[in-house]
């Protein structure tokens, strides 16, 4: 079963829930990988206090011209719907951060002097931990285009288990790129204007890409019940609640997971899974 | 500390790690700073109209890109255009994956029988708005839609055209979390970039790489640490980090209930302080903020 945790809004929690969902549930004895998705920022690691090592590079092709063939006759540029190459009468320039590798300019050259050569714009890492697979994207320092390397990452995803992703903020591409086809996603929010308005959005995204979710309230305790009266409106499952505690952000800012702060919410983390496994079943049983 | 000359200064507030404070300090500036046009470049996940309450005065339609459409008339499933298209966005029964196409074109232009074209992206809209604090300029990505560093650019676009027209001296940007394509369109060529952190772990590491993403476009930055004694170990470390790499260090902010109690009024925090007396100590610290900002800029 493969669940994504996302948040619309930043710094609600995301990695706390992946995190300590992921210990809970391998200490009670499942195969678990955790996928850090969050690759503009990856921060899990962190809180498992490892240092994941490098596996692979993720590549993106960018073309090469051949100047002894090229006629300068301007067709690749004219293709390219990124206005990443600039055709000058004796020169042709690439400007390869906005390149995407769609490989379009080396199909359309009439003279076949568009060759493609790789270059890195992020990579993948892991490491294993406590019973947990552990596997993160990072995209490099000055690249654009984070898409790529959470697709890349996605791969590593084994059947069989129970795969853990760990998604960026916002409600743009990468977080469609990690929440798409996983079967269930945990949303996590806070009790505030903002958290609100941006789980809405995420609602929306998931609804259009039909991958079932339930909503986990962090901090609670901090603003008022607007999420859980927009839950009950809008019938979405409200999973779990994380208490505001100082103790708690002090455990998070030392980088300590919380069920070892509060080792009960070992119990809660496996029953949430157990109640979205439910939710499936009954789902799977209707199909 | 090297700020362009240009009239119009263009100050963003960025982070890497969501939740840091960015649009409650950029609320907080917003009260403070007269003289502005306000923008929201975080535009999949904008929170700054939740404060401000903008009353809409223009509204554009925008596309960034463009999107494969199949004719299924004409198409003879012959599967070039799934072969060749590199974003895995054509399934096995010839249909575009609308979130996953980029808009490349090489699947019309593969196509034997002429059965793709590409079709304009209607992708989001864009909001020229007045509000309590100034103009403002916002606007909304829609659901599944990419380009959001293009929308943010069309922001800032919008933002510096009703700077000139109204005469303001400067723009304040909100801008989004993480490193990637709308952070870098937030920051590419603005006057200072002033970055929030928070002393934990992940900020931290967030921190650093936001700040390489500044110095490899050569945007000048500031840091400010929020919520500074929450962990004051890890704020020494941030301390002597700014220190070490020449970067100045702002302020800190306390960790204070105050911020969370104005977000739920739907108010700054300035202007939370200023009506209830709550705080006030915090509310200088803000303040102080501003003067030193303004005193970079100006």
């Amino acid at each position: 079963m493969k669940i994504a945790v996302a948040s619309g809004k930043g710094g609600t929690g995301k990695t706390t829930v992946a995190v300590n969902l992921a210990l809970s549930l391998a200490e009670n004895g499942h195969t678990i990988q955790l996928l850090d998705c969050d690759v503009e920022e990856p921060n899990a690691s962190l809180f498992l206090n490892i240092v994941p090592t490098r596996i692979r590079g993720v590549y993106l092709k960018n073309p090469v011209f051949d100047k002894e063939r090229c006629t300068y006759c301007g067709k690749c540029a004219e293709f390219c719907q990124y206005n990443a190459i600039a055709v000058l009468p004796e020169r042709v320039l690439l400007f390869a951060e906005l390149c995407h590798g769609c490989g379009g300019c080396s199909l359309v050259c009439p003279e076949k002097a568009i060759t493609e050569k790789e270059r890195e714009i992020g990579k993948i890492e892991k490491a294993e931990t406590k019973g947990i697979e552990f596997i993160q994207g990072v995209l490099n320092v000055g690249e654009a285009m984070a898409t790529p390397v959470i697709r890349e990452l996605k791969k590593e995803t084994k059947e069989g288990r129970t795969t853990i992703l760990d998604s960026p903020p916002g409600n743009a591409c990468p977080v469609i790129e990690t929440v798409r086809e996983t079967d269930f996603c945990i949303l996590v929010t806070e009790p505030t204007p903002f958290g609100l308005s941006d789980l809405k959005i995420t609602v929306e995204v998931l609804r259009s890409l039909q991958v079932p979710f339930g909503v986990v309230v962090n901090r609670d305790g901090v603003g008022d019940d607007r999420i859980e009266k927009f839950c009950q409106r809008e019938k979405i499952p409200l999973l779990l609640k994380i208490p505001e505690s100082k103790e708690l952000a002090h455990a998070y800012s030392r980088g300590v997971p919380f069920v070892e702060v509060l080792p009960v919410f070992k119990e809660k983390f496996v029953k949430l899974y157990k109640d979205i496994q439910e939710q499936e079943g009954t789902k799977e049983r209707r199909k | 500390m090297k700020i362009t000359k240009r009239k119009i200064k263009e100050l963003t507030i960025i982070s890497g790690k969501g939740g840091a404070g960015k649009t409650t300090l950029t609320a907080a500036f917003a009260t403070l700073c007269q003289n502005k046009v306000l923008a929201d470049c975080d535009v999949d996940a904008p929170d700054l109209h939740i404060i401000l309450k903008p009353e809409v005065k223009e509204e554009k339609g925008f596309s960034a890109s463009k999107l494969a459409k199949i004719n299924k008339d004409l198409c003879i499933s012959c599967g070039r255009c799934r072969q060749h298209c590199r974003f895995s966005a054509i399934t096995e029964d010839i249909e575009i994956i609308s979130e996953r196409c980029e808009g490349c074109g090489v699947c019309s232009f593969v196509c034997p029988v002429k059965a793709i074209k590409l079709v304009e992206r209607d992708s989001g809209r864009l909001f020229i708005s007045h509000s309590r604090a100034g103009p403002f300029v916002h606007a909304k990505l829609f659901i599944g839609e990419e380009a959001s560093g293009k929308l943010v650019e069309l922001v800032r676009f919008n933002a510096r055209k009703l700077a000139e027209k109204e005469k303001k001296k400067m723009i304040l940007i909100d801008g989004p979390p993480g490193i990637g394509c709308p952070v870098i369109a937030s920051i590419r060529g603005v006057s200072l970039g002033l970055v929030v952190t928070e002393p934990t772990l992940s900020g931290i590491s967030d921190m650093k790489r936001i700040l390489k993403i500044a110095e490899y476009f050569k945007v000048p930055s500031v840091v400010v640490i929020n919520k500074y004694d929450l962990n004051l170990e890890n704020t020494e470390e941030i301390e002597n980090f700014c220190e070490k790499k020449g970067i100045e260090l702002l302020g800190k902010l306390p960790y204070n209930s105050v911020t969370t109690k104005a977000m739920l009024q739907e108010m700054s925090v300035v202007e939370y302080i200023n009506k209830t007396g709550e705080e006030r100590e915090f509310g200088m610290g803000v303040e102080n903020l501003w003067k030193k900002v303004s005193e970079i800029l100006f």
